[in-house]
């Protein structure tokens, strides 16, 4: 259960003056029930990447493999992989369309060839997954809240009951509350379903909150590709490509500076706090 | 005098039936006062639907108050002889960079205020090349805006509203569908014109760290004005802004969980500089 | 495909021809188009054929350019020459069953052909010259005389210019809900006509909203930006004849001149 890159190459006009490498000889292996970031500025590749995972563009050159299989091989239904690796695209809400919500959430799974109560069965499970309230079930989507849209949108992709599930910067335009709550339904999903996430993401905070993998996209090449802590140790190179570390590490890097022995590596506000407390003497024993 | 004043706003939104008739409504906006000094820069934070678009689109007239007044330069908006006056004096940037661009050139779209105002041609162009060089995009005149980023369009449309000369600009989250460098370019080129040119800002946002530099921050909720104060005070009340579903920045969250677990330091830390200062020395 | 047609494209590049008035160039156009339906001979053929030939090298735009905004129009342009070539009744030169081949038909055919490709190059040289605006610009004060027959001269320009404005974005937008649609397991390739149709459904419904959010937003833009329709509004770049376009005028009717005087005394 995995999904795999080989030399991943995508050019767009090839031959032409305007040739260019969107990306750039990638490859990578993400095994299942892994938890991982995908960070780069805009236009360095993250969203091309994305899109080969399911199919939805075809390598220039090189192979993409789900379960060990070539996804571009002859008589492979990329149908089928769009079911299992699930793509939630930037203001997902904007692809809504049908007359109430639960019927959106359906077209799913009828594309699947379900029949009209398991499609809704499917429908009403993720609902209930991104944690909408059942009175809302019959109203149109288009009456509902900017939040409530974006869960009625993944919920759409997770009623195909995906195996991977792709989110390009699902927080896009949300409150911080509603930014935090859309991100803790998505690690409760990974938990609960041991699905595979990719999680795009601008905020430094967020990826170190919630990734155990971070994969850096620059140019349409990937650049690093670790843990969190390895990859924000990298500041100085991230911040050269367009990007930064979380505040944290910056924190814990000028108070090092000025003399308190605190741990660089910390990146999210729990370790902080424990590793300040830690270097003036009041950790807990 | 104020350059925004508002007394008891209040504002109602209806819905109509097939015949028109108004049969429901849901209060936006209530009990809203105001009092704004020129050359301010003002931030308003509220979570999604919390009233601060619609309190924004009454400050140039795009709304009128249900209720209660607001003046503008001291011109009330509900009158209609004043409008356009008000809108000149208070240009207004919205968040969706795409729809906001009406010119298929960048300096074009930047003239489109100044014609509408009636400026005479040599007028429209000393104003165009101003605006431009204030908000750095000179070199984009000639450019198609669908060719530039969202940072840079959204600098267009700054410069669109410069270009009518006015006293104020209220910018609707700007930054909202735009990444971290976008959001940078855009906060720095508004400050600059807050401090070159004295301009009023008044900024609407849901990230917490673009309020920082400001000289007082609104926070609202549900139609409300329930927090007031400068930056640092508002960060200072961590539990209440996470009440209202806001946030602090990450450096105003450590230090905040420092103190609760009995470590002395001041309320309400805004930069890592201070936090190193209070914890070093 | 679409991505091919160059007519309606611009071509930036700073040539006699882009700095001309639009209103020479639209006028000018049509001249031109007039003047391929005198030439009706060699000689006629010739001239415009240096005209045409003097206009590009001005233009600045490479001529690959043009000719790519011809293939769109290939099968158009071969159906109408076959039709002239083998339609025509004259005297045989090839005949095979029903197809017969007259030196009037293959006459026919070749003006025919000259006249469908000057016609779109020439076309296409005054869109590759001028900018969407400024066309729109142009046309606004072309038929400005049609607001005294209450024709919304202003209005009509203003939804072009912004229609140009919102077609990229637009067909941006249509991909990205295509893919996003696809992904959900959407099929927009397979089935007959009514199938096909149907299928559009979750493709156009998000379209169509998000048209209309994006016009709603742009209204209130305008609006802020105090525009209230074409009165008392000055312009940024109003359209002045200067010596030039006098000049351009001037070559173009002697052009026609002599394509007339061709055609008469010839």
């Amino acid at each position: 259960m995995s999904l795999k890159l080989e030399h991943v190459t995508y050019t767009y006009n090839p031959g032409t003056a305007y040739e260019t490498h969107a990306l750039k000889d990638v490859s990578l292996e993400i095994p299942q029930g892994q938890f991982v970031g995908v960070i780069g500025h805009t236009g360095s590749g993250k969203s091309t990447l994305i899109q080969h995972f399911n199919g939805l563009m075809r390598p220039t050159s090189g192979t993409v493999f789900y379960n060990g299989e070539d996804i571009w091989q002859e008589g492979y239904s990329l149908k089928r992989l769009r079911s299992k690796v699930g793509l939630v695209f930037q203001y997902p809400e904007h692809q809504l369309f049908e007359a109430d919500v639960l019927s959106d959430v359906c077209f799913g799974p009828k594309n699947q060839g379900l029949s009209q109560e398991e499609a809704q069965e499917r429908a009403r499970t993720a609902l209930k997954q991104v944690g909408l309230k059942e009175k809302y079930y019959a109203s149109s989507p288009f009456e509902l809240s900017g939040g409530q849209k974006r869960r009625v949108a993944i919920a759409g992709v997770l009623a195909m009951e995906p195996e991977v599930l792709i989110l390009d910067e699902p927080t896009a335009g949300l409150d911080p509350k509603g930014r935090d709550e859309i991100l803790d339904q998505i690690a409760w999903l990974h938990q609960e379903r041991k699905i595979s996430v990719l999680l795009v993401s601008h905020s430094m905070e967020d990826i170190a909150r919630y990734v155990e993998r971070i994969l850096v996209m620059n140019h349409g090449e990937k650049v690093f590709d670790g843990v969190p802590k390895e990859v924000f140790s990298h500041y100085k190179e991230l911040e050269s490509i367009g990007l930064a570390a979380p505040q944290i590490t910056y924190i814990m890097h000028a108070l090092r500076e000025n003399g308190l022995q605190t741990d660089t590596s910390a990146i999210t506000v729990e370790e902080a706090k424990n590793s300040i407390l830690k270097a003036l003497g009041r950790g807990e024993k | 005098m104020e350059i925004i004043k508002a007394r008891k706003l209040k504002y109602d939104y209806f819905k109509y039936d097939e015949n028109g008739q108004a049969s429901e409504s849901q209060t936006a906006v209530e009990d809203v006062d105001l009092d704004i000094q020129p050359g301010q820069f003002i931030s308003i934070l509220g979570h999604n639907g919390s009233g601060k678009s619609t309190l924004a689109k009454h400050m140039n007239a795009l709304l009128i108050p249900t209720e209660g007044t607001i003046w503008v330069d001291g011109m009330d908006t509900a009158m209609e002889p004043e409008l356009w006056k008000i809108r000149q004096k208070a240009g207004m940037v919205f968040q969706n960079p795409d729809n906001q661009i009406i010119g298929t050139v960048v300096e074009e779209d930047v003239g489109f205020g100044p014609e509408n105002l009636g400026i005479p041609t040599e007028g429209i162009w000393s104003r165009v090349n101003k605006s431009l060089e204030a908000v750095g995009m000179t070199a984009f005149r000639h450019r198609s805006p669908n060719k530039l980023s969202g940072g840079q369009k959204q600098r267009v449309a700054i410069a669109g509203v410069m270009a009518m000369q006015p006293k104020c600009i209220i910018m609707d989250e700007p930054t909202a569908m735009l990444d971290p460098n976008g959001r940078k370019e855009v906060l720095e080129a508004v400050h600059e014109l807050n401090r070159q040119e004295g301009i009023t800002v008044i900024l609407i946002t849901h990230y917490m760290e673009e309020v920082i530099d400001s000289d007082r921050v609104f926070v609202m909720d549900q139609g409300h004005v329930v927090m007031q104060g400068t930056p640092r005070e508002i960060f200072s009340r961590v539990e209440e802004l996470k009440a209202y579903r806001l946030d602090v920045p990450q450096v105003t969250l450590l230090a905040y969980e420092l103190k609760k677990a009995g470590i002395r330091l001041p309320d309400g830390i805004l930069t890592i500089k201070e936090l190193v200062d209070a914890l070093c020395h | 495909m679409i991505r091919d047609i160059t007519i309606g494209q611009y071509y930036p590049a700073d040539s006699s021809l882009h700095r001309l008035d639009p209103r020479v160039k639209f006028i000018g156009t049509f001249l031109f188009l007039i003047s391929l339906f005198v030439a009706d001979s060699f000689w006629g053929y010739v001239l415009a054929t240096c005209f045409l030939g003097g206009i590009i090298l001005l233009s600045k735009v490479p001529v690959k350019f043009m000719v790519k905004g011809l293939k769109p129009l290939f099968i158009i342009l071969l159906i109408t020459v076959a039709f002239n070539l083998f339609l025509i009744p004259g005297k045989e030169v090839w005949s095979l069953g029903f197809l017969t081949i007259t030196v009037e038909g293959i006459q026919q055919a070749v003006k025919i052909g000259i006249r469908l490709i000057y016609l779109v190059i020439g076309s296409s040289v005054m869109t590759l010259t001028t900018t969407p605006n400024q066309l729109t610009d142009g046309l606004e004060r072309i038929l400005r005389p049609l607001n005294k027959i209450r024709v919304p001269v202003h209005e009509i320009s203003m939804m072009m210019s912004i229609a140009l404005r919102f077609i990229p974005i637009l067909m941006e937008e249509t991909d990205k809900i295509m893919k996003a649609q696809i992904a959900r397991g959407a099929d927009f390739e397979t089935g007959n006509l009514i199938q096909k149709a149907k299928n559009m459904i979750p493709l156009l419904v998000p379209l169509f909203i998000s048209a209309f959010r994006r016009a709603d937003d742009l209204a209130m833009a305008m609006e802020a930006r105090c525009y209230h329709g074409g009165d008392h509004r000055t312009q940024m770049k109003p359209l002045i004849y200067q010596r030039k376009d006098y000049v351009a005028y001037g070559i173009v009717f002697v052009y026609l001149a002599a394509d007339i005087a061709i055609r008469v005394l010839l």
